[in-house]
Order: structure tokens, then sequence, then C-alpha cells
């Protein structure tokens, strides 16, 4: 029952006689980002602050020391430069192919579910397995894309060469992430009025100028949406296509951020000098997501 | 029906098991597919052969997952009794001195008969305190060895290299018969700088690698690595080694035989008895004989079992007769017949020559002898290096710019010399 501090005719609140009950409703959401956000990034701050050893049997206060040494380290810049290069070609390329596969799968009559469940297929396959499935097809002794290439007279190598290693990762993360994409962009697509499409077409607007002064500015919210979600994905979540093909190779070429706390972490069992790569990447998501709301979404059309 | 027969024999197995009332040891292991079964034959046959221990084998992994998840444990209070770490994880776990059992104390607390001159002492230098008393049970141990293609060589018209001298001309006549790359190979960073040093005697790092105290740094820089590297580097343009990747993907360049040779592991012959379509041999590891006039003995690679603290005495005696069981003659020979991976003692070697095994399968012997070369000395012994699994990475970093050109091999070297040896003094002093 709602009870409501009400002076007739000015303005009606409403409030809930129960004080526990919203509580309760978002008890399940707060234990889990306590439990699996909050809590562990603040063992990780904590972390950040120590020098141990890999058993848990000594432990050190060093105070800055951690991070004095990652910030005067230059294969740290090198890693946020690689990271910078590979989320940046996944998103673009991620977004821009989805777009193109959306509006022409918007525009097919004939079989379009039959499509549009073909496009989705790679997003249900595990971003490890998507790593191995590329780095076969590009194997350069047996992989048929690298014979074809052979063939067309381009070298290819990826475990010499960091620019085709790049490029591998880069299209093995994007092929998984334009599903995903797709699905949003084509949901932004269909909720376009046609009305406006038909009425600008009768102007005499042709496809591509409908497409950028109509249907593109429409799309400008989902777009932001995907540019936001897929420098995440790119950031935290291709840690497996990486960890199943390059593991960082080759030199440091393919290291990204996240690659490097796992590696300095979980296999360099450094604890306190891992977990203050964590907390930068965790300052750095969290500046960039501001950044791209305060700037980016300026010129996004609600 | 079928669901009730079921719970009915799990119960009766229940009860049965605890009617003995034998003691569970957990050991956690990495050796998957074929090997991962062999683990559990052994396992089910000690299982058999008493009944106050219940040895249960648990599969955790690869090397790298298998140690982390067992020092996670540890910081659980959950860790096994037993757990196999690769030999690059072995300087790490020495120095947690609070979280191991040394393996001779283990037996002699246990009562069980230890006798440490019984092993070769090729393989359990790698495991042994600076007394000569072994704090951990060898169990894989490898060696790289020089595998090659008979019919490319013979259609290029030569014999396999024991050199590194020779390998540029056999390369050369490789090339020039038709094959694509001359050699390739696996664990570089093993094969060409680690094992390389060894061979010639010379040191990988300060203080006796590192077996001389956490003072140690590295010295991989040295004109004999610097030469051979810059070597490397030179036929990988030419075609006479082609570069492919980190652990040993350099197979499949042989098994498509557009490389005649490979260097790799000795525990990788099963791998290409299965996947070679073609007659292969081994030889021993080249050397340069410009440098040395005897090579030396090269070193392991591989894992070794140990045991963890806070356990109660009882189960300390069942890995103590478990251990003891694992290093029978009997169990291995058949071990090391089976997978390629030395034998650790010295009967089981005189047993599977014995049966005539090697003779049987020419090759078998040859990572043998390479290891049991003369007495090893300081530079030969092993490797005992904190961080190493990060400072294996470095130089794999280091290789990858020399084979493509960014770096030449002295640069290269020097820059991983300087980077690992952070990394060690940041290890004595997280250890002093």
């Amino acid at each position: 029952m709602l009870a409501s501090n009400t002076i007739p005719g000015i303005l009606m609140t409403v409030t809930f006689p129960h004080k526990t009950l919203p509580w309760l409703l978002i008890a399940p959401q707060l234990l889990v980002t306590l439990i699996f956000f909050l809590w562990p990034a603040g063992q990780a701050i904590e972390q950040a602050f120590y020098q141990e050893d890999a058993f848990g049997l000594s432990r050190e206060f060093v105070g800055l020391e951690n991070f004095i040494e990652l910030l005067q380290d230059p294969y740290y810049y090198n890693s946020i430069g690689v990271t910078l290069v590979f989320s940046l070609a996944v998103a673009v390329s991620g977004l821009s192919i989805a777009l193109i596969l959306a509006t022409m799968a918007d525009r097919i009559i004939r079989g379009q579910m039959v499509y549009q469940t073909l496009l989705i297929w790679p997003y249900a396959v595990a971003p490890a397995l998507a790593g191995v499935l590329w780095w076969m097809l590009f194997d350069p002794a047996q992989g048929p894309i690298a014979l074809w290439l052979e063939y067309m007279g381009i070298e290819w190598n990826h475990y010499v060469d960091g620019g085709d290693a790049m490029i591998l990762v880069v299209i093995a993360a994007t092929w998984k992430q334009i599903s995903y994409n797709f699905l949003f962009f084509l949901a932004g697509l269909q909720a376009i009025p046609r009305s406006l499409i038909e009425a600008a077409a009768i102007d005499g607007a042709g496809p591509v100028r409908r497409f950028w002064d109509i249907v593109f500015p429409l799309l400008s919210p989902t777009a932001f949406f995907l540019l936001v979600m897929n420098i995440v994905y790119a950031f935290f979540e291709t840690f497996g296509v990486i960890d199943a093909t390059t593991a960082g190779g080759p030199g440091q070429s393919t290291k990204i951020l996240v690659y490097k706390v796992y590696e300095d972490g979980f296999v360099g069992l450094d604890l306190g000098g891992s977990a203050a790569q964590s907390v930068i990447l965790m300052m750095i998501v969290g500046l960039m997501t501001v950044v791209q709301f305060r700037f980016i979404e300026r010129k996004v059309q609600y | 029906m079928q669901k009730r027969k079921l719970s009915a024999l799990l119960l009766g197995a229940t009860i049965a098991s605890s009617g003995f009332a034998a003691t569970d040891i957990e050991w956690w292991h990495a050796m998957g597919g074929a090997l991962g079964e062999k683990v559990n034959s052994i396992v089910a046959d000690y299982n058999a052969s008493q009944d106050a221990y219940n040895v249960k084998a648990v599969y955790k992994g690869n090397y790298t997952e298998t140690m982390t998840s067992a020092i996670a444990a540890f910081r659980a209070k959950q860790q096994p009794e037993l757990v196999q770490v690769f030999e690059v994880g072995t300087a790490s776990m020495m120095a947690a001195e609070g979280a191991i059992y040394p393996v001779h104390q283990l037996m002699r607390d246990s009562g069980q008969a230890f006798d440490g001159d019984k092993y070769l002492s090729a393989v359990t230098g790698y495991y042994t305190d600076n007394d000569g008393q072994m704090l951990s049970m060898p169990f894989n141990s490898s060696t790289p060895v020089l595998y090659y293609n008979k019919a490319m060589l013979a259609k290029a018209g030569v014999t396999p290299p024991t050199t590194w001298e020779e390998m540029e001309t056999v390369g050369e006549k490789l090339l020039a018969s038709g094959a694509k790359c001359g050699f390739t190979t696996a664990w570089q960073s093993w094969v060409h700088l680690e094992n390389m040093s060894s061979r010639h005697n010379e040191p990988f790092a300060t203080k006796a690698n590192g077996f001389g105290g956490m003072d140690t740094r590295l010295a991989f820089n040295s004109p004999l690595q610097v030469k051979h590297i810059s070597k490397m580097g030179e036929w990988q343009k030419n075609g006479i080694f082609s570069y492919s990747g980190r652990r040993n993907d350099g197979s499949a360049k042989f098994y498509s035989q557009d490389c005649a040779m490979y260097t790799e592991s000795s525990a990788g012959y099963a791998g290409i008895t299965k996947n070679a379509k073609f007659d292969f041999g081994v030889v021993e590891l080249p050397y340069w004989a410009g440098e040395v006039k005897q090579p030396s003995n090269t070193i392991i690679g591989g894992a070794s079992l140990w045991v963890l603290k806070g356990h109660q005495t009882e189960e300390y005696r069942g890995v103590a007769s478990f251990l003891s069981y694992l290093s029978s003659a009997d169990v291995q020979a058949d071990w090391h017949q089976f997978s390629g991976y030395l034998p650790i003692t010295t009967a089981a070697y005189n047993l599977t020559k014995g049966e005539g095994f090697y003779a049987k399968n020419l090759g078998t012997e040859i990572a043998v002898q390479q290891m049991t070369t003369g007495t090893p000395s300081e530079n030969t012994k092993g490797l005992r290096l904190g961080n190493f699994i990060q400072i294996r990475g470095m130089i794999d970093e280091a290789l990858e710019s020399v084979w493509n050109g960014d770096a030449d091999a002295q640069s290269a070297l020097d820059n991983a010399v300087a980077r690992g040896n952070k990394l060690l003094s940041k290890f004595e002093k997280a250890n002093d």
C-alpha cells in the first residue's frame, strides 16, 4: 500500500512505507557488485602497496614503489601503446563492418532470418576458440589463408612479424564482436521510422544521402553505446584471444595491458607489480569512459 | 532402476574404501593426453599394490597453471601433498622454505630407504641443494636433441651435422636441393641459449648459474652466445633456419617436410614417431667445434615433484612410500620407454638397456648419452634463477627481435640480460 503526502493541487510525492523493502529489492545486485567487484578491487588496491612472495609467507609494505617501477619501465608504455592501437583497430573495424552488414541485412526481404542467424553465430564462440581458429587459418606452414597469401606473393608469418601478429589478433577479436554490434545496429535500424526515409526519398535524396543525413544520426545513440562497449571489450575480454594465440609476442608486439597483468601476476607471481598494473588499468578505463561521455556523447542525438 | 543400481554401487564403494581407512594423498600434475593416462595407470598400480594409502592424481592444466594453482591453494591452506613443478619454477619453490618439505628429509623422517647416489646426477643435480641433498623428486626430465628427416638429407647428399659449423654447409645444400628450410626449433631459449651455454661449458648466469646464491646475475650476452644468436639471425634470413614459435609449434614445419631438421626435446620423440610420415633420425645437439674440443653435457628440462608442508605425519608416510615406488627401476624404466623422458636412476637405465629397448628404438639413447657426457661442471649442472618464467619470456622477446631483424644479437641479448637482472634483484630482495 502506498501512502501519499499530498498537498492537493500543487505536487504529489509518493513514499513507500517500508524502509527495508527497497534495500531488499536491490540487495542481490548490491551483493554481486560487492563480492565480485568492490571487494576484489579493494584487495587489488591494497596489494599494490605491498611486495609479497608467491606463497604469502612474507609481506612487506613498499609504499608507491610498485607504481614507480612501472612508470619507469619503457615496456609498460609500449604495452599501453599496443593496447591503444589494438582497441582502436578492434572498435573501428568491428563497428564499421557490423554497420555495413546490418544495413545490408536490413534491406533483405527474403531469408532475412537465415542471414541474421548466421551473422550472430560467431558471438557464441569462446574467445580462445576464435583465436585458435584464426591462428590455424593463418598458420604459415599449413593455414589455407597463409598459403593463399603466399600464392598471391604476400609473405605472412605471425611468428616473426609483429605487424602480422597484430592483424591476426585484431581479426580474431573483431570477428567475434561483429555479431554483437550487428545485433544492436540491426535493432537500431529497424526502430527508425520508414516514413522519415520515404519522405527524404520523395524529396529526392539518394541512398547515400539518406544514410548519412537520416539513418546515421538516428543510429548515433546505438553507435555511441557500442563504441563504449567495444573499447571495454578490447581492453578486457580479448585476453582469451591473445593467450590462445600470440601470448603477447612476437617480441612485445601484441602484449596488451590486461595480458601483461595476467603474465606478471599469474605466470610471474609478482603480485604487487601486477596489482599496481590492475589499479592503473582500472583508472585508465574509468578515465576513458568519462571522456567518452563528456565529449563524444555531446555529438549524439537522442 | 539403472540409477538406483549405480548409487548402491557407489555406496558400496564408499563403505569399502572407508573400511580400509586408507589415507588419501593428492597429487597435482600437468600431464595431459597420453602422458596423463600413463600417470593414471601408474597411480592405479600403486594403489593396487598396497592398501594403506590411496593416491589421487589430479590433472591441473599446463605447467604454469599447475604451479599457480598449487601456490594459490597453499595460500588458501588447501594445498595437495604432492605437486609437479616444471624446472623453471625450481628456484621459486626452493626459496619458499616455509612451504616445502625437502624430499631427502621426508624420506628420512618416514623411514624410507633412500640413497641419493642411485639417481643420475645429471638429472638430480638440478634439484639438489648446495650440500647435495635432494629437495624434490625428479619425475619427467628431458634434454634437447636434433631430429632429422632421412630422405631430405639423402636427397641433398648430406649427413646430419654434429657441429654448428657443419649446420651451415648442410643447410645450404638442403636449400639447394629444394628444401624450404634447413632447420626449425622448439623452446628457443632452452635449446639455443640455456643448453647452448652448458654444451660449451659457459655460464648462463653468474654464481654457478644461480646455484651459488640469490645474488646471481645473467651472463648470456657473452661472445659465444652472441655469435650463436647472430648466426641464427643470419640463417633466419637465408632460410637455413626458420623460426616458428615459442613452444613446440615448430613440429608442424618438420612434419610437413618444409624443414629438414628440428631441435626439440628428447621427450618429443613419441609425438614425432606418431606424426612424422617419413623416416627420421636423432643425433646429439650440435656444438661449435671452433669453441670447444669436446662438448659438455646438456641440461634438463621437464619437471619434478615437490612435497608441500601443512599435512599430517601419516600422509607424509604415504607420500614417501609413493615416491619410493615411483623411482623403482621397473616403474622408471616403463615411464622412460613410454614417454621418452630420461630415466632418473642408473638402475632404470641399465634395465632399459638390458631389455634391448635402445637397440630396437634407434635414437632413444642419444639423449641419455648426451646428458651423461662427462661430469657436470658448475656451468652444466642446471639453472637456478628466480622469476625465471618471466625471464624466459624476455629472452623469447629478445630472440624474436633478432629473427625479424629489429635488433642485432648483441643489443638484443644485452637488453634481455638487463631486463632479467632487474627481476633477479627483485627476487633476491623478496626472499632475503
